[in-house]
């Protein structure tokens, strides 16, 4: 990973890290992520930070046995895709497999990935 | 119009060749194509190449000179990447040159060396056909996306693992007698579900192998055909594609594959058929699930019911629609470049008659052909037919 931020990602990160999560809301009423100019599905240029919901839902989730290098220690690992409402995020789910499940409701926080010490986003079982 | 004949196909062993580099992959396929076609290289008028990691795995861009030079084409060349769809989007412009007036006699194919990475860095190339931000930076793999749809499948409407294992078992069935499979090698339904896993629910027999391996296809226009006196009786009538949200968190379902419906819709609009009048198809097979929201998406099955037709038979040899008489990707293998080009090849020799499968499909007529590329944020679909 190089040492250079993304703008736009790393900055939401950050607002996570900080507790002021949001996601990018159209005129539309449609969820995205930055770095966005425009609503991905309606091409909206009235984009707006909203806050980001404080629980989601579990949707689709998988145990990763075989990882890659960057996250080879970290396995096994829950890898969810979270319904926020507006919007959607995929992330680590911070539970044994036994214990994830489709519904689970979580909380989104900043974590770090135990092979690398990379920022990632976690999901807290709530 | 001008339909896009098929002269002449070629493919490599598919298979584990850490040392071949994808320029002498490519060679092999495109020259076994040349002479498949009885077509001079000094005729071909351009090259289109599909490669997905040559960068990563060869610290190689810029391949399609390569892949033309190791033809002895002196032609203008382009390398195509959409992920695993890279030849299938290479064909689909060729099809459209041959249709414009724009070329008579085009080397189209692929090529990819995956082996010479070990399986952490392979696995670390494949990623990036998904979001690099918001999915590969939270540790998502490419089997963990499947995964993710899998799961998603299974929640909304039904079906098992011992449902999928049925199709991985299919395509090993299939693969036995293609010389150009990775394996040629039955496995039982509970040798598949014994298999360890690699992200829940999908296990090592759901997935296809990491494969070193080239493809290509001749294509020529119908006047240059006949003005040579080929035998290119297999016509290329329909070609599609689709697109959707690179990732699958901006998906509006996980559990299907619009992208494909809509490369179906089209291609078949183009021909002129519909889902009803194909008789056999290869699919893009890289996780067993993947075969069951191509068929969905293909119009053979409705929405939900593609993993009972898969555990009822009705895509084995034998079934009422046989789906990757190859072997699919998961037992004749997926060099990821390579792989859109080698279902159209596979599919040539299925409706010529000259396919170690034909057998079960004599009066097959009409064959179609699916890629998809990452999560199927991208795909292509070509009819193929028996034209007299």
């Amino acid at each position: 990973m190089t040492e250079t931020r993304d703008a736009g990602y790393d900055d939401w990160l950050d607002a996570l890290e900080s507790g002021d999560g949001y996601y990018l809301e159209c005129a539309n009423g449609h969820g995205s992520l930055p770095p966005r100019r425009v609503c991905p599905h309606c091409a909206s240029r009235e984009l707006t930070e909203e806050p980001l919901p404080e629980t989601g839902t579990v949707e689709t989730h998988t145990t990763i046995h075989v990882a890659t290098p960057s996250f080879v220690d970290d396995a096994p690992y829950v890898t969810a895709v979270v319904d926020f409402g507006p919007v959607r995020l995929t992330g680590q789910v911070l539970a044994d497999e036994a214990d994830a499940e489709n519904g689970l409701e979580v909380t989104p926080r900043v974590g770090e990935s135990e092979t690398t010490g990379e920022r990632l986003l976690c999901f807290e079982p709530r | 119009m001008t339909n896009a004949r098929v002269a002449g196909v070629g493919l490599t062993h598919f298979g584990n060749h850490p040392e071949r580099t994808s320029r002498d992959l490519f060679a092999e396929a495109g020259l076994a194509a040349l002479d498949d076609a009885s077509v001079d290289p000094a005729d071909v008028e351009a090259v289109h190449y599909g490669n997905f990691m040559g960068e990563l795995s060869e610290h190689q861009g810029h391949q399609g000179p390569l892949a033309a030079e190791s033809l002895g084409v002196h032609a203008p060349a382009t390398r195509y990447e959409s992920a695993c769809a890279s030849s299938g989007v290479a064909l689909r412009q060729a099809v459209r040159d041959v249709r414009n007036g724009e070329a008579d006699v085009l080397v189209v194919g692929g090529a990819e060396r995956m082996n010479n990475l070990d399986t952490a860095r392979t696995t670390e190339a494949l990623a990036i056909a998904a979001d690099e931000l918001y999915e590969v930076r939270a540790g998502m793999t490419f089997p963990g996306a499947y995964a993710l749809m899998a799961n998603a499948y299974f929640e909304q409407f039904g079906g098992t693992r011992e449902d999928l294992a049925h199709i991985a078992v299919k395509n090993h069935e299939n693969a036995v007698g293609n010389d150009h499979a990775q394996y040629q090698s039955e496995i039982t339904v509970e040798e598949a579900m014994d298999s360890p896993p690699v992200a829940s629910p999908l296990h090592l027999y759901d997935a296809c192998p990491i494969t070193d391996g080239a493809s290509a296809v001749v294509l020529v226009s119908e006047d240059y055909a006949e003005r040579n006196d080929l035998d290119a009786s297999i016509a290329i009538t329909g070609t599609g594609q689709g697109g959707d949200m690179m990732a699958l968190q901006d998906r509006e379902n996980v559990a299907t594959s619009p992208a494909a419906t809509d490369a179906a819709d089209e291609a078949y609009a183009d021909a002129g058929v519909t889902a009803g009048d194909v008789d056999v198809a290869e699919v893009h097979d890289c996780f067993t699930i993947a075969e069951v929201l191509a068929t969905e998406s293909l119009g053979f099955f409705e929405t939900g019911e593609g993993v009972a037709a898969a555990r009822d038979g009705v895509t084995t040899r034998e079934g009422d629609l046989p789906v990757n008489l190859s072997g699919g990707l998961k037992a004749k293998g997926h060099p990821v470049g390579a792989t859109g080009t080698s279902q159209v090849a596979e599919l040539t020799r299925v409706l010529r008659g000259d396919h170690h499968n034909s057998e079960y499909v004599p009066d097959a007529r009409v064959g179609v052909a699916h890629n998809a590329g990452g999560t199927v944020a991208s795909a292509v679909v070509h009819v193929l037919e028996v034209q007299e």
